[in-house]
């Protein structure tokens, strides 16, 4: 096949606009949403939390998570009157089936605890990453870009919360995304949805009328561990000393 | 002085070596992605691209829009704040196109266990039961109504 100069110069040009379309990627889907006038973060009443495992499941199901493995999880803490500072955790299969019942003679308090990515302002996983692929949106989201990841789970040795996993198929880091796709949409994440008790609640806290702003001013409400510095954005209301 | 006399080596090399750094630019400009930096040190498009994936819990709102027989039921029982998922399971597919599936009647002998079975792990304040002793293990609905469960709220079936 001969190409003359005329066509080459038609040609390339084409092959310009072409390339540019795959670097632009997929247009913006929600657009309506804009990134400046979120801070995302979460809110969970430590109280109202009965150990039903409908959140996990839930994640589970939302976001396709492989078994075995929990972008969030409930623990259940058994805290004995004579060693306060070491509790007893479990979490059989993340809490995902439930726990095994407790009769009332048993010594001690118990509480459950939901785990998940506090989605941290200033987060140690996303400072690891050698190449870019995990980051922090304007929105207030840690997020990984699978397209980017190359698996070294470096991120994964960072999260002082344990949150992060490393994909058995797709072999990069994975999550929780706070449910990014829905909350872009205007809905809450499928956590808060399946949550019956409403002890999860996802939080904004840039909108003004959320009512976290009022909750926060009149309630003992902590993150995990805030020595690290993390600027974890997940509160815990009425969390107890021993939960670590 | 002797030492310098083949200087001209060096230049050659340094030659080569900004020939490179100058290829090196270019292909960077193509194989970098325009979106790369937008927001930081990352794809900017990859926020897009995890917006897009699909959802599968529909959210209550749109099971409200056909469902508000059910939505009156609820509204004054202990199950007003349950979201219909909560028990239902993911909805989205039935939500987009109601006739695409048909969602499965949840069994009431292994669902309301999954929260209200006694454990004393669970808060206080929180109604549980003993499945056994408070009903041999019929299924709850015998006597409650899900959606408002209260029996002297005139819930029963």
């Amino acid at each position: 096949m001969k190409i003359t100069r005329r066509q080459m110069l038609i040609l390339l040009p084409a092959a310009a606009v072409a390339w540019e379309h795959v670097l632009a990627g997929t247009p913006e889907s929600s657009p309506n949403y804009k990134l400046s006038d979120h801070w995302w973060s979460m809110l969970i009443d430590v109280p109202k939390c009965i150990g039903c495992g409908n959140c996990v499941r839930a994640c589970q199901a939302e976001n396709d998570v492989p078994d075995g493995y929990f972008r969030t999880w409930v623990e259940r803490y058994h805290v004995s009157d004579e060693n306060m500072t070491n509790p007893v955790v479990i979490s059989p299969n993340g809490g995902k089936d439930g726990f095994p019942p407790v009769a009332k003679e048993d010594e001690g308090k118990y509480f459950f605890v939901p785990k998940l990515c506090n989605h941290c302002a200033d987060s140690p996983c996303t400072q690891v990453c050698p190449v870019g692929a995990t980051f922090v949106t304007p929105d207030g989201v840690v997020l990984v870009d699978p397209k980017y990841c190359l698996g070294c789970a470096y991120c994964v040795q960072a999260c002082p919360y344990g949150c992060r996993y490393i994909h058995p198929q797709k072999e990069v880091a994975d999550k929780c995304t706070l449910c990014y796709h829905r909350i872009t949409k205007g809905l809450t994440t499928a956590c808060c949805e399946a949550c019956p008790t409403g002890a999860r609640q996802l939080v904004d806290l840039k909108n003004p009328n959320d009512p976290i702003h009022e909750f926060l001013r009149t309630h003992a409400v902590q993150v995990l561990k805030p020595q690290m510095a993390t600027g974890a954005k997940v509160f815990y209301n009425e969390l107890d000393g021993s939960v670590r | 002085m002797s030492a310098f006399k083949d200087v001209g080596h060096l230049f050659r090399f340094a030659g080569i070596f900004v020939a490179l750094f100058v290829i090196f630019l270019i292909v960077r400009v193509y194989v970098v992605p325009k979106s790369f930096g937008e927001y930081g040190h990352y794809r900017g498009n990859a926020i897009t691209d995890i917006a897009a994936n699909p959802i599968k819990y529909a959210g209550h709102e749109a099971c409200e829009t056909c469902h508000v027989d059910v939505q009156d039921v609820k509204k004054n029982g202990k199950h007003a704040h349950v979201n219909c998922e909560a028990c239902h399971g993911p909805l989205a597919r039935h939500a987009d196109d109601p006739s695409s599936m048909t969602p499965v009647k949840p069994d009431t002998a292994t669902l309301c266990v999954r929260c209200h079975a006694a454990s004393a792990a669970r808060p206080k304040t929180f109604p549980q039961v003993n499945a056994e002793e408070h009903s041999t293990g019929l299924p709850c609905q015998t006597c409650h109504q899900p959606h408002n469960p209260a029996i002297a709220a005139g819930g029963t079936k």
